[in-house]
């Protein structure tokens, strides 16, 4: 899939020299009661926190690049920066194209709003247009394929009709860069067939995608690419074989075919 | 946000002109202002939508529907209305009626605001977390449904005020009548929805921090509506009391509104300057607050 792109073709992302550090709290939920109580103690509970450290790789424009790693590596964190949604706190990343975001929550943020509502909400926040949204829905609500729950409030979908509506509203936009976080791991056998199908597609037509996924075989199968991420440190990056080789070993287990799906 | 014509684009791709997007480190969020307020004029169909599907969903289960716009302002008519006419009997006529009305209605686009703005940013949840766009859009359409919501009970507002202005006899507690001053409140409705919607970015940010912002608001407004000139008139307050009032963020704004909309009468320039200082200086206060804290707000969730 890369040699869809020219060598002299400019990379899609480039991220360099990457650091994120925010401040949040450890409370469950913060409250002015507790603020009080703990300036009478001279207590803090604000701790920062280093998510990423110096982080150099680029993208080239139309391959996958797949992003794995434990729990708590800045998998997420790398992804929001990517998006514009969290700022870097030093260095700098560089994104040409439009980007549309999958990232883990899905879709649907006002659950009391129908799915119909929600497509567009989110759509229009995104930036698109009134116009390129009705061109659009048609399209967006037969991918999804959840019938005439889409005039019903989210609250009432089943987790695999969010998540399939989300992966719907995202690759609907577009995009020429798609952030997906691991989007796939609900729905069924069916709709990760026509997911992956989509993908390739859009791959097809130089699309660029960074894919973050514990499934290691969909890493493995989908991406040209591959950086594995430790405590917010690039700890490798190349073909995804020789990433996913070292990262299994690490952790001191073998591929088992459990391993492949479930890390 | 400089664009750069990117290489010929393959057939099929999305677009032939490439955005270019470059994040660093900022003291505002992510890029130059210019870009945001762009941003957020481009993306303020988002705002709309938003707040009227919103105010749809609220009305969906309901019997009367949107009617409740109505209904809602002619409720409270009636209950004060019970309470002041009815009960208190008489003593306090329709001057003060028809005040209290038009105070009420205010103070409640204030509340209202406050309220819902409050919830605007930690309710956006995922949309916080996984889209990037002006946050400034969430706060902005709950004002936009408080300022929808006043709108009809002008509709109240005025069947009184005609009625006792043009029907009901002339009395030292009745001097309602139509005056060209009335469209002095325009301006003055202008100050409070400035103010209001900086109470509403200071909320919106508050509760990001402190959860339990929500919980105490209802309190604090209501002891707010009893310091300030909405059950009773701005110059029947004691001198000494209205030394105080400089400090009552939204006494000169009621003080124009009620002046102007209901006795047709301009008020005192000194309350014009005090509205004006605190509805432009709240406002300014809360944008700020607001965009200095707004980095923050998907790593506070």
């Amino acid at each position: 899939m890369t040699d869809a792109t020219t060598p002299a073709a400019e990379p899609a992302i480039v991220v360099s020299d990457l650091h994120v550090s925010y401040r949040t709290t450890m409370e469950r939920r913060p409250t002015l009661r507790k603020a009080i109580v703990r300036l009478g103690r001279h207590e803090r509970t604000v701790r920062t926190v280093d998510a990423l450290k110096g982080l150099s790789f680029e993208v080239p424009r139309g391959s996958v690049l797949g992003v794995i790693g434990r729990n708590g590596a800045g998998k997420s964190t790398l992804m929001r920066t990517m998006a514009g949604i969290l700022p870097p706190t030093k260095g700098r990343v560089e994104v040409v194209g439009r980007t549309s975001t999958l990232l883990s929550l899905g879709v649907g943020f006002n659950k009391d709003l129908s799915g119909r509502e929600n497509i567009v909400l989110g759509a229009l926040a995104a930036g698109l247009t009134r116009a390129e949204i009705d061109e659009r829905y048609d399209d967006i609500a037969a991918f999804a394929d959840i019938g005439e729950f889409i005039d019903m409030p989210i609250r009432s979908y089943s987790a695999g009709m969010t998540s399939r509506l989300a992966f719907s509203v995202a690759v609907h936009q577009n995009p020429d860069i798609l952030l997906i976080d691991e989007a796939l791991s609900t729905g069924d056998a069916a709709f990760k067939e026509r997911a992956n199908a989509k993908m390739k597609e859009m791959v097809a037509q130089a699309s660029t995608m960074v894919l973050i996924s514990h499934a290691l075989a969909s890493v493995r199968t989908l991406c040209d690419e591959c950086i594995w991420l430790d405590h917010g440190e690039l700890v490798m990056h190349g073909p995804p074989d020789d990433v996913i080789r070292a990262y299994v070993h690490k952790l001191k287990v073998t591929e088992s075919a459990v391993v492949m799906e479930d890390l | 946000m400089p664009t750069a014509p990117g290489p010929a684009a393959a057939p099929g791709a999305p677009a032939d002109v490439r955005e270019r997007h470059v994040y660093e480190p900022t003291s505002s969020r992510l890029t130059t202002d210019r870009h945001y307020w762009r941003e957020l004029w481009e993306r303020r169909h988002f705002a709309l939508e938003l707040s009227r599907a919103e105010m749809d969903a609220t009305h969906s289960n309901t019997a009367f529907g949107r009617l409740w716009l109505l209904l809602n302002p002619v409720l409270t008519a009636s209950v004060y209305f019970l309470l002041v006419v009815i009960i208190g009997g008489g003593r306090k006529g329709p001057d003060y009626f028809v005040h209290l009305l038009g105070a009420l209605f205010a103070f409640h686009l204030l509340q209202g605001a406050m309220t819902a703005g409050s919830q605007t940013i930690v309710g956006g949840g995922k949309l916080v977390l996984n889209t990037s766009f002006p946050l400034l859009l969430l706060p902005l359409s709950a004002m936009r449904t408080a300022v929808s919501k006043f709108l009809p009970t002008l509709i109240i507002f005025f069947a009184f005020f005609s009625y006792f202005a043009l029907f009901a006899p002339k009395s030292d507690a009745n001097t309602l009548h139509f005056s060209v001053v009335q469209l002095m409140a325009i301006p003055a409705f202008g100050l409070l929805v400035v103010f209001t919607a900086g109470m509403t970015l200071l909320m919106a940010t508050a509760q990001v921090y402190f959860r339990d912002v929500s919980n105490f608001l209802p309190y604090v407004t209501r002891m707010w509506m009893y310091l300030s000139p909405v059950l009773y008139f701005a110059w029947q307050m004691k001198p000494w009391m209205l030394k105080f009032e400089i400090f009552n963020p939204i006494f000169a704004i009621l003080a124009v509104w009620g002046e102007t909309l209901v006795r047709g009468d301009f008020g005192l320039p000194s309350w014009w300057l005090m509205a004006v200082a605190w509805a432009f200086g709240t406002f300014a206060i809360g944008l700020v607050v607001f965009r200095a804290k707004e980095r923050e707000f998907p790593v506070r969730l």
